[in-house]
């Protein structure tokens, strides 16, 4: 195995571009080198992009926020801003392992494991971030839903790298939440996982974004769940709605975490609990 | 295969070593370095008990390339100490038999440590879930948790 540390998102996809076998990038590397470890996956090239500029910031921008790719959890949490602006996304990241996966983990690496259950990829596609995508001699943005094609893989081609998440300015009088379930309180993944962001004009509901993880082989925007809480005040029919859309999204596996019948039911509760603290949120209710 | 030459800091004293490029950090700390404090528990990030610090930061050492510590400041459990004199912590983690067979014990002094330093006065809720990336098969944490409550309470007074 080569271990790389290019300076630039250029001279990283140049590496891949020209590497013959096995190639990985490492940021936090909680899923890379665990793999590495147990001889599931041997890279050939192993690319360090953490020694190039600005991977550790987090960036205000005019249009929202630049999270570079090698920004840990923790590092997310701390932010004074960030969290304000997006709960639910700094929460869904910091649900992810203990405190030390948190000083380590990244949103990219969430991403591109491409796990189902991944926590922090439902909060980003309920918020309608994107990522940046750089090849030789050019980029490309992809919405963070249409990264993930199943279990394990992207649909990124293989001389491409994630060289930022762009997570939009929250609207005014929105708000965003992330629920997941699982049988105790930490350590653990993902049965099922609910994103909501969503924004009132007076106490309706204009605007909506609802994301389901752990259900499917992939995270799940599901429009219809959306569209059943939109024009509503989140009144008890339009949560039960809202929950008949969730469940009806699902297409999970059974598996010892849970069952087929138990992760679509709880898809429809966590929507509605979601939903309800999104539209608190969206209140200014704290 | 050609190894990497790193150099880093490592409880204060900058050092420097040859490591294979799939060698961890925590490989590095114990047979490179002859720093046996952070042990392999699960290694895979699991169960903590090679938790150190990475510029202050708390990692687990087991994810943790030996290569990636070029240029960082990393602290173990031997930097806890000051030479024969133990941290408060460590004395009470001794006053209340806060450990049985040690092997985890490392991993949740340089844990507590770090939670210590950005927060000295956590609740017993926070202790254990800061303290959730550490497994203890011993002694049902509450020992534990006790310790590092008490030795919270003696710094603020101290403070």
């Amino acid at each position: 195995m080569k271990y790389h540390s290019p300076k630039s998102f250029e001279d990283a996809a140049a590496i891949a571009q020209n590497a013959d076998g096995i190639t990985r990038y490492l940021a936090g590397g909680t899923d890379v080198l665990v793999q590495l470890r147990a001889d599931v996956v041997t890279p050939d090239d192993l690319i360090d992009i953490k020694k190039i500029d600005g991977v550790h910031d987090i960036t205000e921008t005019g249009d929202g926020w630049t999270i570079g790719v090698a920004v840990s959890g923790a590092e997310m949490s701390e932010h004074p801003a960030l969290g304000m602006e997006w709960p639910g996304i700094v929460e869904a990241m910091d649900l992810i392992g203990s405190q030390q996966i948190q000083g380590r983990a990244t949103l990219v690496g969430n991403l591109c494991n491409g796990s189902p259950a991944a926590d922090s990829v439902p909060a980003l596609v309920a918020a309608g971030a994107s990522v940046t995508l750089t090849r030789t001699g050019g980029t490309r943005t992809v919405a963070v839903e249409d990264v993930p094609t199943g279990p394990g893989r992207t649909s990124l081609e293989k001389d491409e790298v994630v060289s930022a998440v762009n997570i939009p300015k929250q609207v005014e009088n929105g708000g965003d939440a992330y629920l997941r379930f699982i049988p105790r309180t930490e350590m653990d993944i993902a049965v099922v996982g609910c994103g909501v962001n969503l924004r009132l004009d007076g106490d309706t509901i204009t605007e909506a974004r609802v994301s389901l993880g752990a259900v499917a082989p992939t995270v799940l925007l599901v429009e219809e769940a959306a569209k059943a809480i939109i024009g509503t005040t989140l009144d008890g029919g339009a949560l039960e709605a809202l929950a008949s859309a969730a469940s009806t999204a699902c297409n999970p596996i059974d598996d010892k975490r849970g069952t087929i019948k138990f992760r679509t039911h709880v898809a429809g509760v966590l929507a509605k609990r979601a939903a309800k603290i999104a539209y608190d949120r969206a209140k200014g209710v704290k | 295969m050609s190894k990497i030459h790193v150099t880093t800091t490592v409880n204060g004293d900058e050092t420097e070593f040859l490591c294979d490029p799939r060698e961890t950090l925590l490989d590095v700390l114990r047979d490179r370095l002859s720093l046996t404090g952070a042990k392999e528990g699960c290694g895979t990030g699991d169960c903590g008990a090679c938790s150190v610090t990475l510029d202050g930061r708390l990692v687990c050492s087991c994810l943790v390339l030996g290569a990636e510590a070029e240029g960082k400041s990393i602290g173990t459990v031997e930097g806890i100490a000051q030479g024969e004199e133990l941290d408060p912590l460590q004395e009470k983690f001794i006053e209340y038999a806060a450990l049985q067979c040690g092997i985890c014990t490392p991993g949740i002094l340089v844990a507590t440590k770090s939670l210590l330093e950005k927060n000295p006065d956590p609740s017993e809720t926070e202790i254990r879930y800061w303290l959730a990336g550490n497994l203890c098969r011993c002694t049902g944490y509450d020992k534990i948790i006790r310790a590092v409550m008490d030795t919270a309470a003696d710094l603020r007074k101290a403070s």
